[in-house]
């Protein structure tokens, strides 16, 4: 998945720029970005089960805002570590989003164990076209 | 770093930018720091202070302390406080972990007894108290009793028996802010806190044990009252907040401040995380009363920490925690909006301070602290990296310059990302082992971003509080164990 983390913009946190040739591209780079912080290897997690999420927003941004933060309730509230298996956005009026997560609980013994992903944050929060493509700039506070 | 030409000295370690600094500044802004921690100090520090200078309602100043650092909205280490007829409550000026904090606990144990059980201790501790990410804690609560927990903080852990009576006096608001609604908390914030009572998170979170050195006593009468008296004794001090329920109630009201501050109320603000309502409104004190609940969440967490560290120490040493005199100092709040009196022009004014990485420091003989410290001031205590050293402060009466509010800890100065490219947790650990500190962690990583070079020091910061007149030293503690989230 296209993401980088930027050291220089968040001293006590994480920063990533996530990158996708469409707009869904970008959201599940972005989403894969968010687990890579909480465990290591993303890989390993297998999809033992699975997550239906839609979303509306009227703004393209926040709709991304509010599927990242689907990621950090799940962790809290079921453990789940989720991956994007298909993600669909349309605009019926306003922005609406609907993916197919899947995953496994947090296992300490096979997922190497990041930081805990408290928030995420609207600083430098940002979804821009690029050339063809789309970019995502997030903070996380950790 | 540079800092902008406009900022002005007012003394040795008051600094100001005018309002004509940035449109919009209703106030100037006030920041406290050594000449050094000024030159030290981020970009972000001065764009943000100044962002909530423009911040309607604002009394006085916006403030930042000499340990801050860029934060989301208010900087870290950010105060500001607003007349609460025409101000503001925003989630950007108490932060995302709402009530992060500390609590300092005593022991009657000194180094030598304590040196030969350090790695049973740590160990036993790391075992016992969870962390890291996913981890639950030993209650096992349904949704609505959480919500008992979330009104009443530390209170409930004393109903069932998880606390001593004292522990409740020596609590900032006695553990417990008043008025806290859990019907204004949302259902997604509650699942995700529901079962981490008792549980450290990662990050900057920590328990450390440590020791209280003769040489580094600065004022015997004020540590003694509160409650250092042996040479070399062992303290314990831990680090944590309101986990996923209070991450979920700040990330709730930031949305839905969001939607209603412009269309609803015409407030514009420089920063989407500065997001706020006017404190009268309703969906302002819907946030109030959920940040109580949030508030109440981190108080009723730490006691039941303080209630899993009794137990390792008492099954260690084969004593009863009482035995081992394993008293709490006191519990401080960083995080937190609050309605307190304060002077201005010589008239008692009710205002709403809100403090974001920065501790309340109340002088002695004010309300709201406990009768034991009446004379002493209020205990504030500093946390600093897990290298370093940590600090007991007292409040002092000079402090009514900054509302009664001093630094929280010694503030990042290299990112995460670079202190991981610099240091390897696995070598760290070594290192830390050779100069008497062991240290356990969930993760490599999370341990070398942890390393005492990626902050300020935490002697100049403390220097700083001291020099500004806003807290003054009691006694430095040095760490000799730590765990990590």
């Amino acid at each position: 998945m296209p993401y980088r983390y930027l050291g220089e913009i968040a001293t006590a946190d994480v920063a990533f720029e996530a990158t996708g040739n469409s707009l869904e591209e970008a959201f599940a780079a972005a989403a894969e970005a968010t687990l890579n912080v909480m465990i290591e290897e993303p890989e390993r997690i297998e999809r033992r089960e699975s997550i239906d999420v839609e979303l509306e927003n009227d703004d393209l941004e926040m709709l991304l805002f509010d599927f990242l933060n689907e990621l950090v309730y799940y962790k809290d509230s079921k453990k789940l570590l989720l991956r994007v298996d298909e993600v669909k956005i349309e605009v019926e009026g306003r922005f609406r989003l609907r993916a197919k997560l899947s995953g496994e609980m947090i296992d300490p013994m096979k997922h190497p164990l990041g930081a805990d992903v408290k928030a995420v944050t609207l600083h430098r929060f940002s979804l821009l076209r690029s050339g063809d493509g789309w970019t995502a700039t997030a903070v996380l506070d950790i | 770093m540079a800092t902008p030409s406009a900022l002005k000295r007012i003394s040795d370690t008051v600094w100001e930018l005018p309002r004509g600094y940035k449109e919009g500044m209703l106030v100037p802004a006030r920041i406290f720091a050594t000449e050094k921690l000024i030159r030290e100090m981020d970009a972000g520090v001065f764009d943000q202070v100044t962002n909530v200078a423009c911040l309607p309602g604002i009394v006085n100043y916006a403030y930042c302390m000499p340990d801050g650092h860029w934060g989301y909205g208010f900087p870290i280490g950010g105060m500001a406080a607003f007349d609460p007829a025409t101000g503001v409550i925003s989630p950007g000026g108490i932060g995302f972990d709402i009530n992060c904090g500390m609590r300092l606990i005593t022991t009657s144990l000194t180094l030598d007894e304590v040196r030969p059980r350090l790695k049973e201790l740590v160990d036993m501790l790391f075992y016992r108290v969870p962390s890291g990410v996913g981890s639950t804690g030993f209650l096992r609560l349904s949704q609505d009793e959480f919500r008992d927990v979330i009104e009443e903080g530390s209170g409930w852990c004393l109903k069932k028996g998880f606390a001593w009576p004292e522990d409740i006096e020596l609590t900032e608001e006695r553990g417990c802010f008043e008025g806290a609604d859990s019907s204004k908390a949302s259902r997604k914030a509650v699942e995700r806190g529901f079962d981490q009572v008792g549980t450290l998170g990662s990050g900057n979170h920590y328990c450390e044990i440590q020791v209280a050195r003769p040489e580094n006593v600065f004022d015997r009468e004020k540590a003694e009252a509160f409650g250092f008296t042996l040479p070399n004794q062992i303290a314990v001090m831990f680090h944590c907040g309101s986990r996923g329920f209070g991450h979920q109630v700040a990330t709730d009201y930031l949305q839905s401040f969001l939607k209603v501050m412009e269309p609803k109320y015409g407030i514009k603000v420089r920063d989407r995380e500065l997001a706020c309502a006017p404190f009268h409104s309703k969906e302002g004190q819907d946030y109030f009363a959920a940040m109580k609940c949030a508030a109440n969440m981190a108080f009723a967490n730490r006691q039941m920490i303080l209630y899993l560290i009794r137990g390792v120490f008492s099954e260690i040493f084969r004593r009863s925690p009482e035995d081992l005199g394993m008293n709490m100092v006191y519990d401080v709040t960083h995080n937190t909006a609050k309605l307190e009196d304060h002077t201005i022009d010589k008239k008692k004014t009710r205002l709403l301070v809100h403090r974001k990485g920065a501790t309340r420091a109340f002088a002695p003989g004010m309300e709201g602290i406990p009768e034991r410290y009446k004379k002493t001031g209020q205990p504030v205590i500093i946390g600093g990296s897990m290298e370093t050293g940590s600090y007991l402060l007292a409040g002092v009466e000079s402090g009514a310059e900054a509302f009664y509010t001093t630094a929280h800890g010694s503030g990042r100065t290299m990112s995460r990302h670079q202190a991981k490219r610099m240091y390897r947790g696995s070598s760290l650990q070594h290192d830390m082992e050779e100069r008497g500190i062991y240290v356990r962690s969930v993760t490599w990583g999370g341990l070398a971003e942890e390393a005492g070079a990626a902050y300020k020091s935490i002697d100049e910061v403390v220097e700083a509080t001291e020099l500004a007149g806003l807290s003054r030293r009691v006694l430095r503690l040095t760490p000799i164990g730590n765990i990590k989230g």
